[in-house]
C-alpha cells in the first residue's frame, strides 16, 4: 500500500537534489525525467486518502487523492516539464533546482488531506519560491526577494494562526469546507489570500516575479497564486466575499498593466487579474463555477507561462525588458513572436486557444446565477484582458516601432518550450473535452456555440480598435506607477524612521534637561563649601559655642520625652 | 502591407464580426446582452472607460522609473551621515 501511495512530491523532491548533484551530461535526463516520474506518480493514485501518518497526536493525511487535486497536481507536473526544458541549458544548477522543490511543494500542496500537510508544503514553497527570486540579477532582485519572503511570512503565520484555530475548536485537522462563522476561519482565509495576491497585498507580484532571472519568472508564474486557488476552491467555496475580491482583483491587474512600462511586470498584473476571474468563480461556488476556477486555472498556467518565456527570450537575447526599448523584434525573433501571439491570444480567450474554453465557464456560471453586475464587470475584463495582455504585450514588444534590435530566436531548447506550450494552447482549444475530462464536477456546457464565438470575437475585435484608436494614450513612459507596496515599502519605513527620530529626540531632550538640573545642584552644593561659601566662612568662637548649646539642649530635650 | 491595407482588413473584420449576428441566433442571458452587436459597443466602451480611468489613475501614481532606487540610495546617505 505504502509503494503504491507514494507521494509524487517526493519523486520531485528526489529529482529536485539529483538536479543539484549529478554530473553536468547527466543534468538534462535528470530535469526532463523528473516531471514525467511525477506524472505517472499522480495518475497512479486511486481516489480517496492513501497515506496517514501520526504527527503530533494527529492523524495527517499526506496523499489524498480526487479529480480535482489530481488536475492541478497534473498541470504543475506538466509546468516543471515545461519550465525545465526552458532552462535546460542556459538556467543556473541552483535555480532549476530550486524552481523544481518549489514545484515539489505546490504538487505536495495538492494532495495534502489535512491542514498540517498543507501548510508545511506551503511554507515549502515559499522557502525555495523566495531562492529562485534570488537567482536574478543583481541587488533589485535580493531586495525584491527579501520583501517577497517577509509577506509570504506574513501570510504563513496568518495561515499558521487560521489553522491551529481551527484545530483546536473543532478537532478536526481534515481540509474540507469551512464556513466563514468564526474568527479562525477568517483568519485562514486571509492566509491564503495572502498567497492568492488578494488586496491589499497584491503588489506583492509585480514586485517579486519580474525580478527573477528569465527562467525563474516562468516557474514563478505558475505556482503559488494558483496552489492559493486550489485552497479556495477545498476550503472556501462560494464564500460570497471571493466575488468581490476576484472582481477587484481583475480590474487592478488590468488599470496597473495599462499603465506598466515593464513587459515581465505587465504580465505580473495579468497575472492578479487572470487568478481574479478564479477566485470570483470560487466565489460563485456552483458546479459550472468551480469547474471553470479549476479548467482557468490550468490553461491559465500554461499560457501565462508561455508569454513569459517569449518575455524570458527576449530578455535573454537583448537584455532589455522595458517597452520603451523594444520593438519590432518580429524582424528577427519570428519564433518567439509568433508563440508569443498565441500565448496573448490565449490569454483573451481568443475562439479556439485554451482560454476560451475555460474563461467562458466562470461568465456562464454568472449568467446562470443571475449575477447580472457581475456577468457584465466579467465581460468588460474580458474586453480589458485582451488590451493589456493580449494586444499591449506583443504589440509593444515585437512590433509598434523599430528599435533596430536584430536579435536571433534563443536555442533550441528554449524554442522548443515555447513550442510545446503554444501546441497545448491550441489543442485544449480546439479539443475542450480533453479538459473537461479532468474536471472534478460533470460538464454541461458548450463552449462552441455559433452565438459565443460571434460575441466573443466582437467583444474582442472591437477592444482591439480602442486599443489602436487609443494608441496616442498608451504610449510607455519611462516610469513606474505606485502601488499598495508604497505603503510597505516607504510609507512604513518613513513612519517607522520618523518614530525612531521622535524618541531620539526625546532621550536627547531629557538628557539635556537632566544634565542642566543635576549641574545646577551640584553648583549649589559646592557653593556650600566653596572658599567664600557659607559653610568656608570664619566664625566667631562664641557663635559656635552658642549653636552646640542650644544642640544640646535639644537633644537632652528629646531624649526625656 | 502598408498601414491602410492593414486598415481596411481590420475593418472589415469589424464588420464581419457584427454583420455575423444576422446568421446567428443570440442566445440572451439579461435582456440587453442580445441587443444587436451589444458585444461590440460593450467591449469597445469599457476599453476605452479602462484607458481613460488608467491614465487618470496615471497622473497620481506615476513616478520616475528609478523612484526607488533613489529613495533607497537616499537613505544609504542618511546612514552614512
Amino acid at each position: 500500500m505504502l509503494e503504491l501511495a507514494f507521494p509524487p512530491a517526493f519523486v520531485l523532491i528526489l529529482g529536485a537534489l539529483l538536479v543539484a548533484v549529478v554530473r553536468p551530461g547527466l543534468r538534462p535526463l535528470v530535469l526532463l525525467g523528473a516531471p514525467l516520474l511525477t506524472l505517472w506518480a499522480i495518475w497512479r493514485l486511486p481516489d480517496g486518502v492513501l497515506l496517514t501518518a501520526p504527527f503530533l497526536g494527529y492523524d495527517i493525511e499526506l496523499v489524498e487523492a480526487d479529480a480535482l487535486r489530481r488536475l492541478f497536481a497534473t498541470v504543475f507536473a506538466l509546468m516543471a516539464f515545461a519550465g525545465g526544458l526552458f532552462g535546460l541549458l542556459q538556467a543556473r544548477t541552483r535555480e532549476l533546482a530550486a524552481a523544481y522543490a518549489y514545484a515539489a511543494g505546490a504538487i505536495g500542496v495538492c494532495f495534502a488531506g489535512d491542514l498540517i500537510t498543507l501548510f508545511l508544503f506551503w511554507e515549502f514553497m515559499a522557502l525555495f519560491s523566495t531562492v529562485v527570486i534570488w537567482c536574478g540579477e543583481g541587488e533589485n532582485a535580493r531586495r525584491a526577494g527579501l520583501r517577497y519572503a517577509l509577506m509570504h511570512l506574513v501570510g504563513g503565520v496568518l495561515l499558521k494562526i487560521g489553522i491551529e484555530g481551527v484545530m483546536v475548536h473543532t478537532g478536526s485537522v481534515d481540509v474540507r469546507a469551512l464556513a466563514l462563522d468564526s474568527f479562525d476561519a477568517w483568519v485562514l482565509l486571509a492566509g491564503v489570500l495572502v498567497n492568492a495576491a488578494a488586496p491589499p497585498v497584491s503588489a506583492w507580484i509585480a514586485d517579486a516575479y519580474p525580478e527573477g532571472s528569465p527562467f525563474g519568472a516562468v516557474f514563478l508564474s505558475a505556482f503559488t497564486t494558483k496552489t492559493a486557488v486550489l485552497a479556495l476552491i477545498l476550503l472556501f467555496p462560494g464564500a460570497q466575499i471571493l466575488v468581490w475580491i476576484g472582481l477587484w482583483m481583475i480590474f487592478y491587474g488590468i488599470l496597473y498593466a495599462l499603465l506598466e512600462n515593464d513587459m515581465r511586470r505587465i504580465l505580473a498584473y495579468s497575472i492578479v487579474n487572470q487568478v481574479g476571474f478564479m477566485v470570483c468563480g470560487v466565489g460563485i461556488g456552483t458546479g459550472m463555477a468551480l469547474n471553470g476556477a479549476a479548467a482557468h486555472a490550468f490553461a491559465h498556467i500554461l499560457y501565462k507561462a508561455l508569454l513569459l518565456m517569449s518575455a524570458g527570450a527576449v530578455l535573454h537575447q537583448t537584455g532589455k525588458r522595458k517597452c520603451s526599448d523594444l520593438g519590432g523584434l518580429w524582424h528577427s525573433m519570428p519564433v518567439t513572436t509568433a508563440c508569443g501571439i498565441v500565448g496573448a491570444l490565449a490569454i483573451s480567450a481568443f475562439p479556439f486557444t485554451s482560454g476560451f474554453i475555460s474563461k467562458s465557464m466562470i461568465g456562464q456560471a454568472a449568467a446562470d446565477q443571475h449575477l447580472m453586475l457581475v456577468w457584465f464587470l466579467l465581460t468588460a475584463a474580458s474586453a480589458g484582458v485582451f488590451l493589456h495582455a493580449g494586444i499591449k504585450f506583443p504589440w509593444f514588444v515585437f512590433f509598434q516601432k523599430d528599435s533596430g534590435l536584430r536579435p536571433p530566436d534563443p536555442p533550441w531548447n528554449m524554442r522548443a518550450a515555447m513550442i510545446l506550450l503554444a501546441a497545448a494552447c491550441i489543442a485544449l482549444g480546439c479539443f475542450p473535452w480533453m479538459l473537461y475530462e479532468l474536471l472534478p464536477y460533470p460538464v454541461d456546457y458548450l463552449p462552441y456555440t455559433g452565438a459565443h464565438v460571434v460575441t466573443q470575437f466582437q467583444l474582442l475585435l472591437f477592444a482591439g480598435l480602442a486599443f489602436f484608436a487609443l494608441l496616442p494614450l498608451m504610449q510607455r513612459t519611462l516610469t513606474i506607477s505606485l502601488d499598495f507596496d508604497w505603503l510597505w515599502r516607504v510609507a512604513m519605513v518613513e513612519l517607522a524612521a520618523g518614530i525612531a527620530r521622535a524618541w531620539r529626540a526625546l532621550g536627547d531632550a531629557s538628557r539635556a534637561l537632566w544634565q542642566r538640573r543635576a549641574g545646577l545642584w551640584l553648583r549649589r552644593g559646592l557653593a556650600l563649601v566653596a572658599p567664600d561659601g557659607i559653610l568656608a566662612r570664619t566664625q566667631p568662637v562664641a557663635s559656635m559655642a552658642l549653636w552646640v548649646l542650644l544642640v544640646l539642649a535639644l537633644l537632652i530635650g528629646l531624649a526625656r520625652v | 502591407m502598408s498601414k491602410k491595407t492593414l486598415w481596411t482588413v481590420f475593418a472589415i473584420a469589424l464588420a464581419l464580426s457584427v454583420l455575423a449576428e444576422f446568421a446567428i441566433d443570440i442566445h440572451l442571458h439579461f435582456g440587453i446582452d442580445g441587443w444587436f452587436g451589444f458585444h461590440a459597443v460593450y467591449g469597445f466602451l469599457a476599453c476605452v472607460a479602462l484607458v481613460l480611468v488608467a491614465r487618470l489613475m496615471g497622473f497620481v501614481l506615476k513616478r520616475a522609473d528609478d523612484y526607488y532606487e533613489r529613495i533607497a540610495a537616499a537613505r544609504e546617505e542618511q546612514d552614512d551621515a
